[in-house]
């Protein structure tokens, strides 16, 4: 098997910069901004864009949390699934502006499932979607907002995104 | 997970695996909107040959917060009082459509038969099996340890007294299985003559006496309904002569610790084997298992539905 590694440390943060100021920009600044990140590694992603926003803007108070979407697939998958933890920030989503967060999008299936999940906690004026890396193939409708990188790939291919605070270190790999 | 028959079936990882996943459904149990889609399309059927009103409300509610059909099928309103026989019921609920059958029986056995005699396919969870097991409620009382004592992985190092009936009980027996595996030291107390041959092979000390169980300072006692609907003869002289050695009463109650938790099953026969202050005092969790029970049901049906063989 073969695997290169297409971003590394330094990317990744240079990215999540990007997508920072790319959020702030669309916003106009920090006002209703939460972030959910979706684990596993969403949340790690998420924290890094919430610290970031804060740095950029001081008036983001950091509203992170985290969406579990176990119980939202459309699967009943032929593995068992360990429910992750849901924090939604203490203010709600109420009338809020969502950036949900993810490592990787390809079929679009789990930020359905997100979508779905966000319903029961309120209702968001809007929901964003970003993410580090959209390697393509999707199966539904659904489009990201904020791109660390576009990924084009083979259906086949493994794309992994590995982050120091899960795997102890920071680089997207791609792989057979 | 296909089946949930016994704690023998489980292992230290899937059982506290299954406990992380009962605690995460329990954030769905305070939601303003407590149903998740998970287990949508999949039918339960509740399939009761004994009276018990509030595990099969829990199993009904586990399964409907999970988006899952429900049929309760109680056998004394059912063609099982016109002499079918388990198989045949078991296979006409499959034959309209159950994905999952939680079963409780008087005999033991019942729900491993179901599972296992290649009659069905259906997952099986049981309910509780004569006087063999009740996994989910030892689940549910372990869910409710960890949570007083702020623990997330096992219970190691935590003292439980189980009092009462030990051989009726198939709650005592589940439990001494389950609070061993995960590092509990468990002792059972209870009359003679109602305490199992054996029971110290499944991991369990064996007492005598109530109070020197208590003096050894167990950081919970679980009290047991004394099950007389399975009594066929005298197992002690009176009701009154149990209550006086084996209520959670009186000296006994006041010699408990102020850090010690109660537990029982239920239903609580106040007076008999517990004092009302007991059961009422700050110290019981016996409310806090009954909600515990609708996350630990949510979360075993939701693993037998969605393993690998499904």
């Amino acid at each position: 098997m073969t695997s290169r590694v297409v971003l590394d440390a330094p990317d990744i943060d240079r990215a999540l910069k990007r997508i920072s100021h790319e959020i702030l920009e669309a916003n106009e600044g920090s006002q209703d901004l939460v972030l959910l990140g979706i684990p596993t590694r969403g949340i790690a992603l998420a924290k890094r864009i919430g610290a970031m926003l804060s740095s950029i803007d001081p008036n983001f108070t950091g509203q992170v949390g985290s969406l579990d979407i176990t119980l939202y697939r459309d699967d009943l998958s032929n593995q068992e699934r360990q429910i992750r933890t849901t924090e939604i920030p203490a203010e709600g989503i109420e009338n809020k502006v969502v950036v949900l967060v993810d490592d990787v999008l390809f079929s679009g299936r789990t930020v359905r499932a997100a979508l779905d999940a966000i319903t029961e906690f309120g209702r968001p004026r809007q929901v964003k979607l970003a993410v580090m890396v959209d390697r393509g193939h999707r199966e539904l409708p659904i489009r990201p907002d904020f791109v660390g990188k576009n990924l084009p790939t083979a259906k086949a291919e493994r794309v992994s995104v590995q982050l120091s605070e899960v795997d102890g270190v920071d680089q997207v790999v791609i792989g057979e | 997970m296909k089946h949930l028959i016994s704690i023998s079936d489980l292992t230290k990882d899937r059982a506290i695996a299954l406990l992380d996943n009962a605690q995460e459904l329990s954030a769905v149990n305070e939601r303003e909107v407590k149903k998740v889609p998970a287990l949508r399309g999949k039918t339960v059927v509740n399939l009761f040959f004994e009276n018990s009103t509030r595990t099969r409300i829990s199993f009904e509610l586990a399964a409907k917060r999970l988006s899952a059909d429900v049929i309760n099928f109680t056998a004394s309103t059912s063609s099982l009082s016109k002499g079918e026989s388990l198989k045949d019921t078991a296979q006409t609920l499959e034959a309209l459509g159950a994905h999952a059958i939680v079963v409780r029986h008087p005999a033991s056995g019942a729900a491993h038969a179901l599972a296992h005699r290649g009659w069905i396919s259906s997952s099986i969870i049981n309910a509780g099996d004569g006087s063999h097991e009740h996994p989910t409620q030892a689940l549910l009382d372990t869910l409710t340890l960890r949570q007083a004592f702020g623990k997330t992985g096992d219970l190691a190092g935590l003292k439980v007294l189980i009092v009462g009936d030990i051989l009726h009980s198939r709650v005592a027996r589940s439990n001494v299985l389950l609070l061993t595996m995960l590092g509990a030291s468990v002792e059972v107390a209870g009359p003679t003559t109602l305490m199992p041959a054996g029971i110290e092979k499944l991991g369990a000390t064996v007492s005598n006496s109530f109070v020197e169980s208590l003096a050894k300072k167990p950081d919970a006692v679980m009290m047991l309904r004394v099950q007389q609907e399975r009594m066929q003869g005298s197992f002690f002289p009176s009701p009154k002569e149990y209550a006086a050695n084996w209520s959670l009463s009186g000296e006994r109650y006041a010699s408990l610790s102020k850090d010690t938790v109660i537990l029982h099953p239920g239903p609580m026969n106040r007076g008999f084997e517990i004092s009302s202050e007991a059961a009422d005092d700050s110290r019981s969790l016996v409310l806090k298992q009954v909600a515990n029970g609708v996350s630990v049901r949510m979360a075993v049906l939701y693993a037998t539905l969605s393993g690998e063989d499904n």
